[in-house]
């Protein structure tokens, strides 16, 4: 069963709760997470601390005296999850991320050449041909767990993690793949590189990923790669944002 | 005031009570691991009670006073205290100014993290909200890392409230008492049916001892094997402040302020708020229980805690300092300081008067 029939209010500590839809990771369990989300975002909750959507769950961090009684408050969030409905909305969000691909930004292509029989004009065009759903964030600052890999593109983790892999980085690992967006240790296979920060503690705002937003990946060759590095380090670069039904935002 | 960094001690960082509104993009809250301690610091220099700190661990820094005046008050583990090596009390704040030497030295009684609050706060850049230090990602504080022997940090300006509040002392029963070895108070879930009815009461009536495995972000513990009913991986979910999650070889990790904001493991349990400071001030090899008690208890426990910040506040409102200096212009009179109650919180007037 993905989606429960009814949502699942779990304790999560005296100034959390975690209300849970299913137990799959499945777009429309996560379209009510967004949903609810949103929900209260415009519901005036009093006590509200911060929201915090994952794949099949929203947690919502409150503050208990401001709250007064949880009873009636924890209620009301089950009721308003209840009414969420498992659609996609179709004027999503999706932001376009320009990644070089290959060569000394795309270390471990060969690996995915070897792995998948695939030459690599064919995996950049694979990788770029879809929209990846961002179901959450979390791992490290601005990390977006995609979903929606062409599964040819699968390749298993490097046997031996890297020590540091730097931000920007675009990897797969097994039928993920991702942005490093901050310098860390990992095990992905580095496929190429975006010049955009996804994690700018000065940004305003300092995250360009946000849960339920569509992610496409755009071919770029290293002369571009310079010149939107150079724009996104005197931060005059604007994301490209569309949206799915086709019009610019 | 400036402060110069003599020796930085162990892990000395700028902690206020997080950086709250990112965990939804994976930024990790951080801020003070004892933020009763914090508050009552702050409050007792004449601060806000949420206002960045130094967070001292274990092992605390010498400082000099390079320039200024203004108040300081060390609160928290009971650390070695002197000011140009006279010793200072503890949860009380006291006067330095250019030329003196603060030394926090080593740990002398309960606890592992103790508080340097200062009046007028610490002048560091506010990023996502928060001054405080998110190590792993180098994050806020100052310049995202912990302090070194030569680094330079200013207060911010003087308030009000500063020199009234000199010599300020938090009354004993308004200190948070860490010493109880008292089991901590958990409430169960939010995956605590992932867990046999074995494994509960194996979490429930064992003793764990903390591992050297133990920072900021969380604290590993050996003990007992804590049984799943069919796996210890879920699909991930936010990790809350407090969570006691148990991966696949059953011993319990207890996740804190530098926590990551979601993770795949089973959390059988949240620690009540209160009960989170009382882990975060104990060391590796120390032992830990748990106690289960209703969400109810623990949010009474929470609001306890919160309401003995108030009673402080409005006792700092009472007190007079015998040193009262006047602030604002050099000839101003402060002649009443009043308590306000008004829709539940507590508001410190002072009547200056203005020549």
């Amino acid at each position: 069963m993905a989606e429960y029939l009814e949502p699942k209010v779990l304790y999560a500590g005296d100034s959390a709760v975690t209300i849970e839809f299913g137990d799959s990771i499945d777009i429309k369990v996560n379209a009510r997470v967004q949903q609810l989300r949103q929900l209260i975002e415009r519901g005036q909750f009093t006590g509200v601390v911060e929201l915090v959507p994952t794949y099949r769950s929203l947690t919502v961090y409150f503050d208990p005296v401001a709250v007064g009684d949880v009873t009636p408050f924890f209620e009301r969030l089950k009721k308003l999850a209840a009414d969420t409905k498992g659609e996609v909305p179709e004027g999503g969000l999706i932001i376009v991320i320009p990644v070089c691909y290959g060569g000394e930004f795309g270390p471990d292509m060969q690996n995915v050449i070897d792995h998948t029989g695939l030459p690599e004009e064919e995996i950049i065009k694979r990788h770029t041909a879809v929209d990846y759903y961002c179901y959450m964030l979390g791992f490290t600052p601005g990390f977006s767990y995609l979903g929606g890999m062409d599964e040819s593109l699968a390749t298993p983790r490097l046997k031996e993690p890297r020590k540091v892999i730097p931000a920007g980085s675009v990897g797969i690992a097994g039928k993920q793949t991702g942005i490093y967006p901050i310098d860390s240790p990992g095990g992905w296979q580095l496929i190429g590189r975006t010049p955009l920060r996804l994690f700018d503690p000065q940004g305003q705002p300092p995250f360009l990923i946000d849960a339920g937003m569509w992610v496409r990946f755009r071919s770029i060759d290293r002369k571009e790669y310079d010149e939107i590095a150079l724009q996104v380090a005197t931060r005059t670069y604007k994301p490209e944002i569309l949206t799915k039904s086709g019009d610019v935002k | 005031m400036i402060f110069e960094v003599l020796s930085p001690g162990l892990l000395t960082t700028v902690q206020d009570l997080g950086r709250w509104g990112y965990q939804g993009k994976g930024m990790p809250v951080a801020g003070a691991m004892d933020p009763q301690a914090l508050k009552i610091g702050n409050i007792l220099v004449g601060n806000d009670p949420g206002e960045a700190a130094l967070e001292i661990t274990l092992m605390g820094p010498t400082l000099a006073v390079v320039e200024g005046e203004g108040l300081i008050a060390v609160t928290g583990a009971e650390i070695a205290f002197t000011v140009n090596d006279i010793e200072v009390p503890l949860w009380q704040s006291v006067k330095v100014q250019a030329g003196d030497t603060i030394t926090l030295s080593a740990l002398k009684g309960h606890g592992c993290r103790a508080y340097l609050c200062v009046s007028g706060s610490l002048d560091m850049p506010i990023v996502m909200g928060s001054k405080s230090t998110y190590l792993r990602a180098g994050v806020g504080g100052f310049n995202g890392r912990a302090l070194k022997a030569g680094d330079r940090i200013s207060t911010g300006p003087l308030k009000p409230l500063t020199w009234l509040s000199a010599d300020f002392s938090c009354p004993e029963h308004l200190r948070p008492d860490r010493k109880l070895d008292l089991p901590l108070r958990v409430v169960l879930g939010p995956q605590d049916d992932a867990f046999t009815e074995k494994g509960l009461k194996t979490f429930l009536e064992s003793e764990y001892t903390i591992t050297n495995e133990a920072d900021r972000m969380g604290y590993r513990l050996e003990g007992p094997v804590i049984e799943h009913k069919s796996g210890a991986d879920i699909i991930s979910d936010a990790i809350p402040l407090g969570a006691v999650q148990v991966p696949g070889h059953g011993k319990p990790i207890c996740m804190l302020a530098d926590r990551q904001t979601t993770g795949g493991y089973t959390k059988i349990a949240v620690l009540s708020t209160p009960d989170i400071a009382v882990l975060a001030q104990r060391i590796p090899g120390q032992t830990v229980q748990f106690k289960t008690i209703s969400l109810e208890e623990s949010i009474a426990a929470t609001k306890a805690e919160r309401e003995q910040i108030e009673e402080l506040l409005r006792l700092r409102a009472s007190y007079r300092s015998r040193r009262v200096i006047p602030v604002g212009s050099p000839k101003a009179k402060i002649s009443e300081r009043w308590a306000l109650r008004v829709n539940g919180n507590v508001y410190e007037v002072i009547v200056e008067e203005l020549d």
